[in-house]
């Protein structure tokens, strides 16, 4: 596009000024909220320039550490594991797909593929997951079901394998005597940091933005809860008691308006902190095999 | 490879022949073993997470009983199917399925191809990439924090719109957002574009930064005005774009975000009649009201409908354009 002309560039500029105002001022309203007296957000709501500041909610979190860090933890530990046997899975299958002689590569590669298609649905699913393999109420069923390998990931890997690690310095690496997995670990793991790289980052955001694994499989034990998890509960027990008042849930356990804000605050602020370092393995993330990516 | 086998089969097979072959397949396979082995953990979690629920899909034909187990429960025939589609919840819920999707079908894409010519045509470059990472923000949070944030909007006593935006345009009664269904299919669709607009835009604006820049300069020297080179340049060099996109999306029609359906409204259930997906439906029935029957129909139909529609738009994306295709 050759863009000389001033009322375009104006209104170009103007639309995306306004985008940007669109997806910041939400935050600004959960901090604000967040630092606004209870007894002005009980007059006056939320409000972008809240008059009555207090740091009380954030004093409140500090005092309530004990179970805001226990999720935190969580989140941290399930992250930490997914992340890690996802790369190992993901890597372990898509090197020997990589490889253009495997016996048996094209049904392999269907059998993988054929998961993107078609799946059964979160009943049969949930069975499997309780029923044939118990991972009801288990840390494992924050990690393994529907986040341990993707098979599109297993697909990008592949293809990044076969365009982007000469065949030659493979073939060299074998007459030396290296066998498979020498190569993969002394050669192909090291020219594919980048693509490792992102989809750790990926699968990072996938783990530690799900809340579903827990809302499915951890019945009892909210103590496994990550921060996700936490949070919706938090706001379901204050929905509960919202719609019934004199119910049996101390009231005094259920944190109050500023204070359900600040949780949400503290739960995606190191995710912002860290975005601008990482952004651009992220933008490379979400284009990575997508159209003309 | 495969040209040297088939001629193999040709030979006459003289017993030492034979053997030698066998040798060699032999070594072949020890050759490729630790590849084969390499493969195993990663078929085991398929069998596990993907191929063992499709062969449970067959329990929308059985009264499941736990004692029995999956397998040995008895088979009822088509009773579930009937049971659900006994009353409307079933199809309300297929029906705001669609409906919703189509919606963000075009709103979602509309958006984006306008954010990426944006883009395109914003002449500073530190104003491009700054935008450029502030549209990806909504994206990169969980659906819970959304819903966070729309309560903040929303809610009844203390929310933004009814505390500070609606006494604006001069409405001083609040409005119950989560208590009027009537609301919500504007709603979901601004929070759907809001979460969404950044990742479909960077996607659009991959493309139209690939278009060749000579176009653009043969076209001013002729005197095209801006509106010419977006009609005649730009949109007709996204158009494999738009297609694929739109065409997996339709693929994608019967399955919906499980989080925006569920979490944003609050499970509110006086909104279930705009707000009710076959995810949330599904979700509900089994965990929630415990009906093991009726969420297994609908996940089977979902499931098969799901399949067939992937299987046609990726099909038809392969006739048109080979490389966006997913096979």
């Amino acid at each position: 596009m050759i863009n000389n002309n001033k009322i375009y560039s104006f209104f170009v500029n103007f639309l995306l000024v306004s985008l940007i105002v669109a997806c910041v001022v939400p935050f600004w309203l959960l901090f604000a909220g967040s630092i606004t007296s209870e007894d002005y957000l009980i007059q006056h709501g939320y409000s972008l320039f809240p008059k009555e500041f207090s740091f009380s909610a954030y004093s409140y979190l500090w005092a309530a550490k004990d179970s805001i860090g226990r999720a935190y933890l969580m989140s941290i530990l399930i992250s930490g594991i997914g992340v890690m046997a996802n790369i190992v899975l993901t890597v372990l299958f898509a090197y020997p797909l990589a490889h253009k002689d495997l016996p048996g590569r094209g049904a392999i590669s269907f059998f993988l593929f054929f998961t993107m298609l078609f799946n059964g649905g979160l009943v049969p699913t949930y069975m499997v997951y309780t029923n044939i393999i118990n991972v009801k109420d288990t840390l494992a069923g924050m990690i393994v079901p529907y986040l341990l390998m993707n098979a599109f990931f297993v697909i990008i890997m592949r293809t990044y394998f076969t365009t982007n690690i000469p065949g030659e310095v493979l073939e060299a690496a074998k007459i030396d005597g290296a066998g498979e997995v020498q190569s993969l670990l002394k050669i192909v793991l090291p020219m594919s940091k980048p693509i490792i790289a992102t989809i750790a980052l990926m699968t990072l955001i996938t783990y530690w933005n799900n809340w579903t694994n827990g809302i499915y499989f951890l019945t009892t034990k909210t103590d496994l809860y990550g921060i996700q998890n936490y949070l919706n509960d938090v706001m379901n027990k204050a929905a509960f008691l919202q719609s019934h008042a004199n119910g049996m849930i101390n009231a005094k356990s259920i944190p109050n308006i500023s204070v359900r804000m600040a949780i949400a605050v503290i739960a995606v602020l190191p995710l912002l902190i860290a975005y601008p370092f990482f952004q651009k393995y992220f933008v490379k993330g979400i284009t990575l095999g997508s159209v003309k990516g | 490879m495969k040209k040297m086998t088939k001629t193999s089969k040709t030979w006459e097979m003289t017993p030492s022949v034979r053997s030698y072959q066998q040798i060699r397949r032999r070594r072949r396979f020890l050759r490729f073993l630790p590849l084969y082995l390499m493969l195993l953990p990663g078929a085991a979690y398929l069998i596990i997470n993907n191929y063992l629920p499709m062969a449970g899909l067959i329990i929308a034909f059985k009264k499941i009983d736990y004692s029995l187990g999956i397998f040995k429960s008895p088979w009822v025939g088509l009773s579930n199917f009937k049971y659900l589609f006994s009353n409307n919840d079933a199809l309300i819920a297929i029906r705001n399925t669609i409906l919703y999707n189509l919606g963000f079908i075009l709103f979602g894409n509309a958006l984006a191809i306008v954010v990426a010519i944006a883009l395109d045509s914003a002449r500073n470059k530190y104003f491009k990439q700054v935008s450029q990472v502030v549209f990806l923000i909504p994206f990169l949070l969980s659906t819970v924090i959304v819903s966070y944030i729309a309560l903040a909007f929303l809610s009844p006593s203390n929310g933004f719109l009814n505390n500070s935006i609606l006494p604006l345009l001069g409405i001083d009664d609040p409005i119950k957002w989560y208590n009027q269904s009537k609301y919500w299919p504007v709603i979901l669709n601004i929070v759907f574009l809001w979460m969404s607009f950044g990742y479909s835009s960077i996607l659009y604006y991959s493309s139209v930064i690939g278009i060749d820049k000579t176009y653009y300069e043969a076209a001013v020297v002729d005197g095209a005005s801006i509106w010419q080179q977006i009609r005649y340049i730009t949109l007709p060099g996204l158009k494999p774009t738009i297609i694929t996109l739109m065409l997996l999306a339709v693929g994608r029609i019967c399955y919906s975000d499980f989080g925006l359906f569920y979490l944003i409204p609050q499970h509110s259930g006086l909104l279930y009649s705009t707000t009710q997906t076959i995810d949330t439906f599904v979700y509900r029935a089994l965990l929630e009201l415990n009906d093991v029957g009726r969420s297994s129909a609908a996940g089977f139909l979902q499931s098969i409908v799901g399949f067939i529609l992937v299987f046609g738009a990726n099909w038809l994306v392969t006739k048109l354009d080979k490389e966006s295709a997913l096979f």
